[in-house]
């Protein structure tokens, strides 16, 4: 009958709209994949360039990073090593700070406190990179100058590793007591009822139960702090050297980065190039240490 | 005997605690002693710098004359095209994951690489700009090119902010609506989308303020700092606050000290606004929904 | 339009139907015929089943993850589980009320104007018009005529209760399934409903599910009895309190488990 063809028409039509929207929102979530992918294509590509130019080898194992000026060496060890400095410094920092300010918040503080002081110290987490950046550059560094290591040079793997330790502070504190408040109170109360104090709960029933939480957020600390340009290249230095000594400038793969792209290399020399191979080389261990990251929370959650 | 033991370990264990306590006040002000000098620093070098003449002056090599308004209008610009991409964009895309997404290897794989990319570094992304957007799309050192750098760097977040907001649609509407003969989309717009709007909205604003303080993607994009122009169209070429900021900072005359502290504090200034719109928009729609 | 007193309302005849949830076997080969104009009472102990069967009847448990079912359920002579049902009109036409209230987060008017508006009536009279029939019908237009701008989450739970009923009676069904619809309400609110119920069943189908043997007897014409997942006794309420036929049964009238 009409009504029946009507009907049905309208079923039909409903059909095709709904797959259209269907399909259009499945589009949307495979620019994931897509970025993945092109991240991948463009960083293998331009290297794959460059390492006909420059061997493997001795991009991964040379100690000298002076591809600017003559002799070029290729080494990206210096930038590695330069990350690595700095990264260590501000987990220094940030590991120490952060868990105690874990511990406060979670353990000490009344909900009062807590409710004021979180979302402040969350503030540290907001501030753009840059700004960090100018503070280490025109007030840590002249103060370290000053009252500690006079013979410092102004460009220093200290200072930016201090400043970037500032930086990281929220997120060790934030994850660290948020997994410190999941520990279930009977944990704490079975403790207190065999005449434990309340620092000795914290550190030794608190903690060891949270510990897979706070090393999680020690993980993601580390991965940002690798991926950071700003602080590092306009405090820590343009020299891509190998040493144990934080009073010296360094470069990190970031600070490089970010100095050859300011500068005046011409597309598709090798120079340029450089981009993409400690571009690659960056990616590559941000990846590793987020898989690591990934890997140690699945392993050791434990859900209360 | 045991006695004179157990009071001695006692005081060990009291002295412990105080040492404790006083290590995590310790590191509390530590945090908060930071942030204040940090601020203060800055706005004392920066607010001799701050006047009318500096929001509307260009790049100049003198620093009485130098202004910020190249790198505002820059930083306008990069964040109105990424927030027209990226809204849609992760919108549909966190949609698509919570209302239609059945459990397969491939929707796994999707959320896989949401969460990878949130932690890439954003220079990365500059760099896949670069070789994307500049060069192998050839829209040149433009602000489309930035701004679809931009629009992948902050995806992930806004879609991770999204489905938080569209989960926490509450299970009974969706069936209600289901109940009366309603299709997936009609449910979604009908539904879940009208209550999870504030959520998605207050995350998209607070990715794009993240993103207006980015400068490393835009380094490796742009490129350019002595910008003595407003960009008019979307494939000018540009600069944004806070790479004018970083080259101000980088210059020896102890003026520009001043003039980056100056920037600084506009750009903190935009920050907080956008920060502060994002906040009231979650606290009126909270209020409203009970 | 709404249908005259008995038009439009088909017998539902359930063949052979089986759910499984994973590998949970929830429904055993159900066979039952439901008589229309009618309240048919299901009954059972937790876990047997009685959710799971009324949500069969509009085809609600494919939006679980893992459900899978088997055999016919003929509404009229339409089989509901055949490749050519739409889906969305089946839906329509048999009609959900859930044990919580759950009014959508808008105003009293646009819950009950939302079935009309995605089945495409767009005419602003004509909704009107509708969701005044409708409150009516579920005996709530007197208290909120004068405010339906207001939010539905306003309303107290028995009067919430009511706005879902006048909700699903917007897109005019045929079926009423109504899932323990008293069990979060108070008893005042509880007896408008059951009140409701009767007056429904002179023009709909109604089926309710109900863990209240009290409320079994006083609203129902005829009451199913489900057990672990089996049809263990079908037939007009006061047969099945009075002299039932299975031993299970009377257990569980008796109150020996349950």
């Amino acid at each position: 009958m009409k009504s029946k063809s009507r009907a049905k028409a309208k079923k039909t039509t409903r059909k095709i709209k709904e797959k259209i929207i269907e399909r259009l929102l499945f589009a949307s979530a495979t620019v994931s994949v897509i970025t993945t992918l092109a991240i991948l294509g463009v960083l293998l590509f331009e290297a794959i360039g460059f390492f006909r130019q420059v061997s493997i080898i001795e991009f991964f194992t040379g100690t000298k990073w002076t591809p600017l000026i003559q002799p070029q060496h290729f080494g990206v060890i210096p930038l590695i090593w330069g990350t690595i400095l700095v990264t260590t410094i501000a987990l220094g920092v940030a590991a120490p700070v952060g868990l105690g300010s874990a511990i406060f918040l979670s353990e000490y503080a009344p909900d009062k406190l807590r409710r004021i002081v979180k979302p402040v110290l969350e503030l540290l987490a907001g501030v753009p990179t840059v700004v960090y950046g100018y503070f280490a550059l025109t007030f840590i560094t002249p103060f370290l100058k000053q009252n500690v290591f006079l013979e410092m040079i102004v460009f220093n793997a200290l200072s930016a590793g201090l400043v970037m330790g500032i930086m990281i502070i929220p997120m060790i504190s934030s994850l660290s007591e948020d997994a410190m408040l999941a520990v279930p109170q009977s944990f704490r109360e079975g403790a207190y009822a065999l005449g434990a104090r309340k620092h000795e709960v914290a550190l030794r029933v608190v903690i060891p139960s949270a510990l897979s939480g706070i090393v999680a957020s020690f993980i993601l600390a580390i991965s940002r702090a690798i991926g950071e340009t700003m602080i590092v290249s306009i405090a820590g230095g343009s020299t891509a050297r190998l040493t144990l000594n934080p009073l010296e400038s360094i470069q990190t793969m970031t600070a490089y980065i970010a100095q050859i792209s300011l500068g005046e290399a011409p597309f598709g020399s090798l120079e340029y190039r450089t981009i993409f191979s400690v571009g690659l080389t960056l990616f590559l261990m941000t990846l590793a240490v987020n898989l690591f990251g990934q890997w140690v929370a699945k392993r050791y959650w434990k859900r209360y | 005997m045991a006695v004179k033991n157990v009071r001695r370990s006692n005081l060990t264990r009291s002295i412990k605690g105080v040492v404790v306590y006083a290590f995590c006040v310790t590191t509390i002000l530590i945090g908060l002693i930071s942030l204040a000098a940090l601020l203060f620093d800055t706005f004392q070098d920066g607010l001799p710098w701050l006047s009318l003449r500096f929001l509307t002056n260009f790049w100049s090599r003198h620093p009485e004359e130098a202004g910020i308004v190249a790198a505002l209008a820059g930083s306008i610009w990069i964040i109105g095209l990424t927030a027209a991409f990226s809204f849609p964009l992760g919108v549909s895309a966190a949609l698509y994951l919570e209302e239609y997404a059945s459990k397969n290897w491939f929707t796994s794989f999707i959320r896989l690489n949401i969460a990878n990319l949130a932690g890439v570094p954003s220079i990365v992304y500059g760099i896949l700009g670069l070789g994307l957007f500049v060069e192998a799309l050839a829209l040149g050192r433009s602000l489309m090119a930035g701004a679809l750098t931009m629009t992948l760097l902050i995806l992930p977040t806004i879609i991770i902010a999204s489905q938080e907001a569209i989960r926490s649609v509450p299970r009974a509407y969706r069936e209600g609506a289901y109940a009366l003969g309603a299709t997936p989309w009609q449910v979604t717009r009908g539904v879940v989308l009208p209550q999870a709007f504030p959520g998605i909205l207050t995350g998209t604003i607070l990715a794009l303020s993240r993103a207006i303080g980015e400068a490393a993607p835009l380094i490796v994009i742009s490129g350019l700092v002595y910008v003595r122009f407003v960009p008019t169209g979307p494939l000018d070429s540009f600069t944004v606050m806070p790479l004018q900021i970083f080259n101000w900072v980088t210059l020896p005359q102890p003026e520009f000290r001043g003039l980056a502290a100056a920037g600084i504090t506009v750009l903190l200034a935009v920050l907080l606004s956008m920060n502060s719109i994002a906040i009231y928009i979650r606290n009126r729609y909270q209020k409203r929904a009970r | 339009m709404q249908g005259e007193v008995g038009e439009n309302v088909s017998k539902v005849d359930v063949c052979g139907l089986n759910v499984w949830f994973k590998d949970n076997h929830v429904l055993k080969d159900i066979k039952i015929g439901i008589e229309p104009n009618a309240v048919t009472a299901v009954m059972g102990p937790s876990g047997c089943g009685k959710t799971t069967f009324i949500r069969a009847i509009n085809r609600l448990n494919e939006l679980i993850e893992g459900s899978r079912t088997t055999g016919e359920v003929y509404i009229g002579d339409e089989n509901i589980y055949s490749k050519e049902t739409d889906i969305f009109d089946l839906r329509r036409r048999v009609g959900m009320v859930f044990q919580k209230p759950n009014p959508f987060p808008k105003s009293i008017f646009d819950n009950v104007a939302f079935g009309p508006k995605i089945h495409g009536t767009d005419d602003e009279k004509e909704l009107q018009r509708t969701v005044e029939t409708s409150l009516k019908e579920a005996a709530l237009w007197e208290e909120v005529q004068g405010r339906l701008k207001d939010s539905a989450l306003d309303l107290s739970g028995g009067q919430q209760q009511r706005l879902c009923i006048a909700r699903a009676l917007a897109v005019n069904p045929e079926i009423i399934l109504l899932d323990e619809p008293c069990s979060a309400l108070d008893p005042v609110a509880t007896a408008k409903i059951e009140a409701l119920m009767r007056k429904l069943a002179e023009k709909y189908t109604v089926i309710i599910v109900t863990h209240n043997m009290q409320q079994a007897a006083r609203v129902s014409d005829c009451t199913i009895f489900l057990y672990l997942g089996e049809l263990v006794e079908y037939g007009i309420t006061k047969n099945v309190f009075e002299n039932p036929k299975s031993e299970l049964t009377e257990k569980y009238i008796t109150g020996e488990f349950g």
